[in-house]
């Protein structure tokens, strides 16, 4: 339990650095570590296959997918770069300390003696991958196969305008 | 089959951009049409073989329940329709062959989309297709990559987002106590805790959530900004379609078929229902952009419907499903109209507009018909809607609603005037002498809706039982 609270610790701090941030290529590391924070967390917590996801979509993929939408941004100069931050600051001060009441909360009632949570019979039994890609969840499967043709017509769209100008 | 509304598309999809490019684009649009045209079929004659389950076979192949009722028929007619529309203003508006191609790919996923929402009996699936639909919905506002699309849509993202986190954050506490994400089996899992904290705070957050995805105030942040920068054809779909889909049929779905009607929730939803009709009229009635009025008088026509249901009534919900219909069609029209006058007008400020009537005589009276219906005037569909959403308010012994959803009928005639005269009426404006009537396919969608509109009105009685009227058997539930 201590050691998953630390990694939730680490995971919140982590993502507090990426949306807090001065430098986007810093924030996407941060949202890199986030999510490898999170893959470790779902090990620990007997979710093999979602944190197998996690690791490759999201630590992987989105990291590639942001670093290189960044390489097509206009990097801004260092003053307004700390323009920014402050004026970011100045707005939305209250997020990390409302973050933090509410973490705190959690770990406070999480650790309370004879905690738990009712989990359903049937929703606890581990489910190999298989039977629950192709033989629970076959829709999904093929929901998602819209959702990357959505995506990939996404950056073909936004993005293409962009290549054409660049060559 | 329900499962083929979803299937045919992708398969259509994924054949389009495989093959030769050339050809594949002329074909991409007639594709689209006959899809189009065959929802509108089938929903309009309900036929049995391929609803029913006499072939079932694809559909159990999926192990996921799909099922359609007539809620679902309504909501797939509607689909259709405003689709069909949605395609003849882009074929008419996207100017490059291949950007139209794109378009209608994006269209086809959008109402892929749609179709899964109002089919599958299956929380999870439920979120990954208002997802299929957020995804083309994005894309589709930022299609013309202006500085303002792009910040509509992702000013939609930003929302969608956290809509997103409250769906899969309450779907994963039900699972807590369900033994999976079926309607069924979450229904009787929150029937044995009804008043277990865990349970309330996922259908609280789960609630939040759609109302983000539906734009109702006062989460309604995106939505003027995304309706009114994104393309013309992309406004018709958002505006007539996928906010309903997305979040007042989930809505209604989710009450009537998972979590169950209960006389908080009820006020609630009464309580913003009003709250969007009055907020929508008065900040539609200080706009000077001709698609961001239409956009605040979605969100108080919207308001209208979430009022209809909210009191759980046979005529309350008849009443609400009707005006999703009415809705999608005459909200559709005035934004077609918006779409003709933009591309002769190149832009969208009332100001700079009058007297298009008499340049535009079809656009000028098709935009009269939906304004009437917009308004709640006889014998238009959106007369007989409004009047059995008061009257069903009224039963109710909701008095006060009753009669802040009559009296705002008459901001709405009063913020649609103005546009009327302002755009339309009075004298032309200098330099608008050249200005021409829209091109046929654009004039053909707002003919096709209004003469919807005006059909739905005359043959009120039939229409209403066949469709709006069987949908109380949400209430047997």
């Amino acid at each position: 339990m201590k050691i998953n609270i630390i990694l939730l610790i680490s995971m919140t701090a982590a993502a507090m650095w990426t949306v807090m941030g001065r430098s986007l290529l810093k924030a996407t590391i941060g949202l890199a570590v986030t999510s490898a924070v999170i893959t470790i967390l779902m090990f620990r917590l007997n979710s093999p296959l979602a944190a197998v996801f996690e690791l490759s979509v999201c630590t992987g993929l989105i990291t590639v997918v942001f670093v290189s939408t960044i390489s097509l941004t206009k990097p801004l100069t260092h003053k307004e770069i700390v323009e920014l931050s402050r004026d970011r600051l100045k707005r939305f001060w209250f997020l990390p300390v409302i973050l933090g009441i509410v973490g705190a909360g959690l770990i406070v009632t999480i650790t309370r003696p004879g905690f738990s949570v009712p989990i359903h019979a049937a929703a606890a039994a581990l489910k190999g991958a298989r039977e629950v890609l192709w033989n629970l969840r076959q829709l999904d499967m093929f929901a998602q196969v819209i959702i990357l043709i959505a995506g990939a017509l996404g950056v073909v769209i936004l993005f293409e305008e962009k290549r054409r100008d660049e060559w | 089959m329900p499962s083929l509304l979803i299937l045919i598309p992708l398969l259509g999809i994924i054949l389009l951009n495989l093959l030769p490019s050339r050809p594949m684009r002329r074909i991409a649009f007639w594709f689209a049409l006959v899809l189009c045209l065959v929802q509108i079929a089938l929903a309009i004659n309900h036929y049995p073989p391929f609803w029913g389950n006499e072939l079932d076979r694809i559909d159990s192949f999926f192990r996921v329940s799909f099922s359609v009722d007539h809620l679902s028929f309504v909501m797939l007619l509607c689909i259709g329709i405003v689709s069909l529309a949605s395609l003849l203003i882009a074929k008419h508006t996207v100017f490059d062959e291949k950007e139209r191609f794109k378009f209608i790919n994006l269209l086809i996923i959008a109402s892929i989309g749609m179709s899964g929402i109002v089919t599958v009996r299956d929380l999870f699936s439920l979120y990954i297709f208002l997802e299929i639909t957020a995804i083309a919905s994005f894309i589709l506002i930022a299609f013309e990559k202006s500085v303002l699309a792009l910040e509509g849509s992702f000013k939609y993202m930003i929302l969608s987002a956290v809509a997103t986190v409250m769906m899969l954050t309450s779907i994963a506490l039900l699972l807590l106590v369900a033994p999976d994400t079926s309607f069924s089996a979450v229904h009787e899992a929150v029937g044995h805790a009804p008043d277990s904290r865990m349970v309330i705070i996922a259908m609280g957050i789960f609630g939040c959530g759609i109302l983000i995805k539906g734009g109702i105030v006062p989460f309604h942040g995106w939505l003027p900004d995304a309706y009114s920068a994104a393309p013309s054809a992309a406004s018709v779909l958002l505006a007539g379609i996928v906010t309903k889909a997305a979040g007042i049929y989930t809505l209604i779905r989710i009450l009537g078929s998972v979590f169950g009607y209960n006389r908080t929730v009820g006020a609630i939803l009464l309580a913003l229902g009003a709250l969007s009709i009055v907020a929508g009229a008065l900040a539609a009635m200080g706009q000077k952009d001709l698609k961001r009025m239409l956009a605040y008088s979605s969100i108080s026509q919207v308001g209208y419907i979430i009022m209809g249901f909210a009191i759980w009534t046979p005529l309350g919900i008849a009443g609400a499903i009707f005006h999703i219909f009415n809705h999608a069609i005459f909200k559709s029209l005035l934004f077609v109209n918006a779409a003709a006058v933009e591309t002769r007008m190149g832009t969208n400020d009332m100001d700079r507009m009058g007297g298009l009537a008499q340049k535009m005589p079809y656009t000028g009276t098709t935009s009269v018909i939906g304004m009437l219906s917009a308004g709640g005037v006889p014998p238009l569909g959106g007369f007989w809607s409004k009047l059995i959403i008061i009257i069903a308010l009224w039963q109710s012994g909701h008095i006060a609603y009753s009669s802040i959803a009559a009296v705002a009928g008459v901001l709405t005639l009063a913020y649609l005037l103005i546009m009327q005269r302002k755009v339309f009426f009075g004298k032309l404006g200098e330099g608008m002498q050249d200005i021409r009537e829209a091109h046929t396919g654009i004039v053909i969608a707002a003919v096709m809706l209004a003469a919807i509109t005006v059909g739905v009105g005359l043959l009120f009685p039939a229409v209403f039982h066949n469709f709006a009227e069987p949908v109380k058997e949400l209430l047997m539930r």
